[in-house]
């Protein structure tokens, strides 16, 4: 079944769009995703995909396109990073909210400025409340999976909304590393053709993105909210059936390290793999730590949180974002929000970790556990790593 | 899990050396990382490249910050910083350089040296001073990571009929001519 390759990942993200079958792709070209559509646009233009590829002028006009093409019923996909997910800000709300399937992958880049190319997750975070599934992967293989199986999310009649699949950009756009690529008969059994609910059709006329006056807009927003809340009983199921079609399986949030650790790391993305390293050594000293890694984002699954971190001490909450004049970052204000009401709750530790492609290490999670036990984290959250005091 | 540092220039190819090595691994069923100082390019600068290759899973996004190996793709870099930062006690320095591998290990006191004049090589077999293909042969013949033969597939799948060949043949005489102290 299929073959395992070394390569990069962003090529094996195309190979997984292509694998998908997609109708269009429109995109613009951005580091650290460039490699992405490069060479999705050979693949087309060698006729090894049947797809209509959209060179667009902005990112801003690729989401337009994708959302026209989605709104035919086509199979869709588009990819950016950073300013270019900036620029198509105000139609990706238009996407959810017309309840478009397409596939989206963010190669994660901090946004400017000061002008930087390297990874975090200040793009997407912008991009927090648009109303579609945010998945984060953390290494190669996930991300490949996980492309394929977000077609198969998004385009299900109980979801209909558009995915984005978050890939950290350089550390994970640009490794090589093994790849289980599967036969196209497998990925054909797994995700069928597209059928869309409704579709723009000359022969049938429909209006799609009508005006939402004052009493509609709220029934609207609400019928999107609760399409997105819904969608997680159907992402595990996609999940499951991925699992048993190709023998690798998903969960929306997944726990390891010590049974009951007193302290427990939480991360979103490639973070995580590293996270699993210090941990394995922080484990052999006798550490009571283990790790929660968020793989779902949106919708954020609270109740297999809460289960997973059930009788633990400590959080420390890392994350690649900020949110300036807040109480912390993004990550650890849904989790303090989300264990505001329980009655037993651990104390919540918020480390910004991995600014703008700044390596975070081993050395640093340990460090930071050492931190965490003797009670040196006094601020509400802490950017790690400051070289110096930039007050 | 055997962690190696690639320093070259920009342009040299130090990332395709890292590539090479991950893909032979990869091949071979192991599994491995190649990745490159991220960030743009800039021809003639120092750049580093970086391979992990095991035989479980990894589980590291980290640079490599204590190496067990360093390959030198460019012998001016010795002299413009420490190459061998981070370098495992044990630990290897792969030299591309016309002096002997005894010298260079007198002259920086790196634990362990090979040496191979890769730039000659490249020029004999290939015409250009790229060593990226030929220092790994002398990574090959002082550390075991993989059988010559390991590469060959993915040499040849990189630079096709014509110049993988010549690319293999180099590596093949830096293992035969590379010298360890």
């Amino acid at each position: 079944m299929g073959k395992r390759i070394g390569t990069e990942v962003s090529i094996a993200v195309a190979e997984a769009v292509k694998l998908a079958r997609v109708d269009v792709i429109s995109a613009y070209p951005i580091t650290p995703q460039t490699h992405i559509v490069e060479d999705l646009s050979q693949i087309v233009a060698n006729g090894e995909l049947e797809a209509a590829f959209i060179p667009v002028e902005s990112e801003h006009s690729a989401m337009s396109a994708a959302v026209g093409a989605a709104a035919t019923g086509a199979r869709v996909y588009t990819a950016t990073s950073a300013q270019g997910l900036a620029l198509m800000h105000e139609i990706l709300f238009i996407a959810s909210s017309l309840r478009l399937p397409m596939v989206m992958t963010v190669a994660n880049r901090s946004l400017s400025g000061p002008i930087s190319i390297w990874n975090d997750h200040s793009d997407i975070m912008a991009e927090r409340d648009i109303g579609w599934i945010q998945i984060f992967g953390e290494n190669g293989q996930e991300i490949f999976d996980l492309t394929i199986a977000a077609f198969r999310i998004a385009e299900d009649k109980r979801v209909l909304l558009p995915v984005c699949v978050n890939m950290d950009g350089f550390i994970l756009t640009h490794m090589i590393e093994p790849i289980e690529v599967p036969d196209q008969e497998l990925v054909d059994r797994f995700l069928p053709p597209f059928e869309p609910a409704m579709k723009l059709d000359p022969a049938n006329p429909v209006t799609m993105g009508p005006v939402g006056v004052p009493e509609i807009y709220t029934e609207a927003k609400k019928q999107c909210d609760v399409a997105l809340t819904n969608s997680k009983p159907v992402i595990e199921e996609v999940l499951q059936q991925w699992a048993e079609i190709f023998g690798r399986k998903y969960s929306l949030i997944e726990k390891n390290g010590t049974e009951s650790a007193e302290t427990v790391f939480v991360t979103m993305g490639s973070l995580g793999e590293t996270v699993m390293t210090a941990i394995e050594e922080l484990n052999a000293e006798g550490q009571s730590v283990g790790q929660v890694r968020i793989r779902l984002w949106r919708p954020f699954p609270k109740e297999e949180f809460k289960q997973a971190i059930k009788g633990v001490k400590r959080l420390i909450v890392i994350d690649r974002a900020l949110c300036p004049g807040s109480t912390s970052g993004p990550v650890a204000a849904e989790i303090k929000a989300l264990l505001y009401e329980e009655s037993e709750k651990p104390e919540v530790i918020n480390v910004i970790a991995g600014l703008g492609g700044r390596d975070v290490t081993r050395k640093d999670f340990k460090t930071m556990l050492d931190m965490a036990l003797k009670g040196e984290f006094k601020d509400d959250y802490t950017i790690w790593g400051v070289r110096s005091h930039a007050e | 899990m055997i962690e190696t540092r690639i320093h070259g220039r920009g342009g040299q190819g130090g990332v395709t050396s890292a590539e090479l090595l991950a893909r032979g691994a990869i091949e071979k069923g192991k599994f491995a990382q190649a990745f490159p100082s991220f960030g743009p390019e800039r021809r003639g600068a120092p750049v580093q490249a970086f391979v992990r290759v095991s035989d479980e899973r990894i589980k590291l996004r980290e640079k490599i910050y204590e190496p067990d190996i360093v390959l030198v793709l460019d012998p001016s870099l010795l002299d413009i910083g420490n190459v061998a930062e981070g370098l495992k006690s044990d630990g290897l320095v792969v030299v591309n350089s016309s002096e002997s591998a005894q010298a260079i290990k007198d002259k920086y006191g790196f634990p362990k040296v090979a040496q191979v004049d890769a730039t000659k090589i490249a020029l004999d077999e290939l015409g250009v001073p790229i060593t990226n293909t030929t220092m790994l042969g002398a990574l090959l013949k002082a550390a075991n990571v993989l059988e010559v033969e390991d590469l060959q597939g993915a040499i040849e799948e990189r630079f096709g009929p014509k110049l993988g060949p010549k690319n293999f043949a180099a590596l093949q005489r830096a293992y035969k001519e590379t010298e360890i102290a």
